[in-house]
């Protein structure tokens, strides 16, 4: 899935959606930018944590999965737009049949992958629908 | 010193399956099942959950209900005998998750399923002697029957985090005082790198569960000088319904008092979950005031009893986060086969 240090150094995002937030401006940026594309030089970057709550813009039923994903088949992905406006790409867990564009979702904590039996367990976020 | 919980979160997984379904694979009679353990059906957790996801489930539910600042938490201690790791903290997962790292220690504790309560003990020592100011114990379970044992009727997923602190104003209830019961009892033990627990069947009856929740119980009314009716509720270990229920009439309490807390036949036993998950469902109704007995076992042997207060402030948290009954209603009933595949007991080639 990815290397051991290359997802440690990951951590703060994947687990708690830690983003960035320009003061200058007022954009969010997920995953964190620590530059404003917009304000450039005058930008002003604060780290934020996401609420985790957003809507799902569009999404996808998987059926020929990515290897260490076949038990999850069919699954859906989405991207997801954030309260605070970015958008990231994510798994919802739930009953396909039921999942909708605009539909409210909230971040959960799930195992995203693992290593193999030895090796190690990937933990992060993905989403539910927002009433369960 | 008053010591006490300043928050609480539970958390159970969507998934349940009922002990007919189980009972019609191995060609068992699911009424005198469900009449003998008073168990219904169980918890499952989904494919990507695990100790850990709960813990961190169940311990974001407990700081969404505090309010408080994570980084005042000095300890995090989860218990539970399915740690995702054999070596590696399912703790630093849990205190990563919350915000609670890097000035804090953390560790993972392993008694059966009295991991959690072991926790709170530990947290209490350490808030009460000023050594943290805030302690979070969690216990947390995906528990595992092998096919075809007792056990597969009753061990479930789920887990409860509890906030241990010590400013009076925070406090949502107060515990009064704890008191344990330890001996070295083989009743049910699992073995590095095996899948599946063992037991002592019957053994794990009267010199396990009873000897230990009832010595623990009245060792803690002895010390306190007080009586099962000065009570308004009370919770034991609930590793089926038979024996919470059992124990209760021994030791004097009513059934009134432990109806609250007896979650055992809508979700199973919930292992280092298990008496905490009574007690949250417990606080998830008590009023300011009222009186909790809450008595836990893990095999192996031991019990820890807690007396515990509820203070006001419990009305002003309890629905910042969602209670037991709410976590569980609405649940998604599968068959074996997808049962067995959530819990790895069949895997693709």
């Amino acid at each position: 899935m990815s290397s051991v240090p290359r997802f440690w150094r990951s951590l703060g995002s994947r687990y708690n959606l830690e983003g960035t937030h320009c003061k200058e401006c007022g954009e969010y940026f997920y995953p964190p930018r620590n530059f404003c594309v917009n304000c450039r030089r005058v930008g002003h970057i604060e780290s934020y944590k996401f609420k985790g709550t957003g809507e799902i813009i569009s999404y996808t039923l998987i059926h020929t999965s990515a290897e260490g994903f076949e038990d999850q088949a069919p699954y859906t992905l989405a991207i997801i737009q954030l309260d605070e406006g970015p958008r990231l790409t994510s798994q919802v867990i739930g009953d396909p049949e039921k999942i909708h564009i605009g539909m409210r979702v909230r971040s959960v904590f799930r195992r995203l992958g693992e290593d193999g039996e030895h090796g190690m367990i990937y933990y992060g976020t993905k989403f539910v629908p927002a009433d369960e | 010193m008053t010591i006490g919980i300043v928050s609480y979160g539970a958390y159970v997984p969507r998934y349940r399956i009922k002990i007919e379904e189980i009972a019609q694979l191995w060609g068992d009679n699911a009424e005198s099942l469900k009449n003998g353990l008073m168990v219904y059906e169980k918890s499952v957790p989904d494919i990507d959950e695990d100790a850990a996801t709960i813990a961190v489930e169940a311990a974001r539910y407990a700081m969404a209900r505090s309010g408080v600042d994570p980084s005042r938490i000095g300890a995090v201690y989860t218990g539970s005998e399915s740690h995702p790791y054999a070596v590696k903290p399912t703790s630093t997962i849990v205190a990563q998750a919350i915000g609670a790292t890097p000035n804090m220690t953390a560790a993972d504790f392993e008694f059966a399923c009295k991991a959690g309560t072991a926790a709170i003990q530990a947290c209490m020592g350490l808030v009460g002697s000023g050594m943290i100011d805030l302690g979070m114990a969690i216990g947390a379970d995906v528990s595992q029957g092998a096919p075809g044992d007792a056990l597969e009727y009753t061990a479930a997923a789920g887990g409860v985090a509890c906030l241990i602190g010590r400013k009076e104003s925070e406090l949502a209830a107060i515990i009064e005082d704890t008191y344990s019961f330890t001996t070295d009892t083989p009743d049910f033990w699992r073995r590095e790198g095996m899948p599946y627990p063992e037991h002592g069947g019957r053994f794990t009856g009267e010199p396990g569960y009873f000897k230990h929740v009832t010595n623990g119980a009245k060792g803690l009314l002895k010390k306190l000088g007080t009586k099962p009716e000065d009570y308004d509720y009370a919770v034991f270990h609930q590793p089926n319904g038979k024996f919470p229920t059992k124990a209760a009439k021994t030791l004097g309490f009513t059934k009134a008092q432990i109806a609250p807390g007896l979650v055992v036949p809508k979700i199973g036993n919930t292992y280092s979950g298990s008496c905490l998950m009574g007690i949250a469902a417990t606080l998830d109704q008590a009023k300011p005031g009222d009186r909790i007995f809450a008595t836990a076992f893990g095999s192996g042997a031991g019990s820890d009893a807690f007396s515990i207060t509820v203070t006001d402030r419990i009305e002003e948290i309890r629905n910042r986060a969602p209670t037991v009954s709410e976590l569980i209603k609405d649940p998604i009933y599968i068959d074996y086969a997808r049962y067995a595949k959530h819990k790895g007991k069949i895997r693709r080639a």
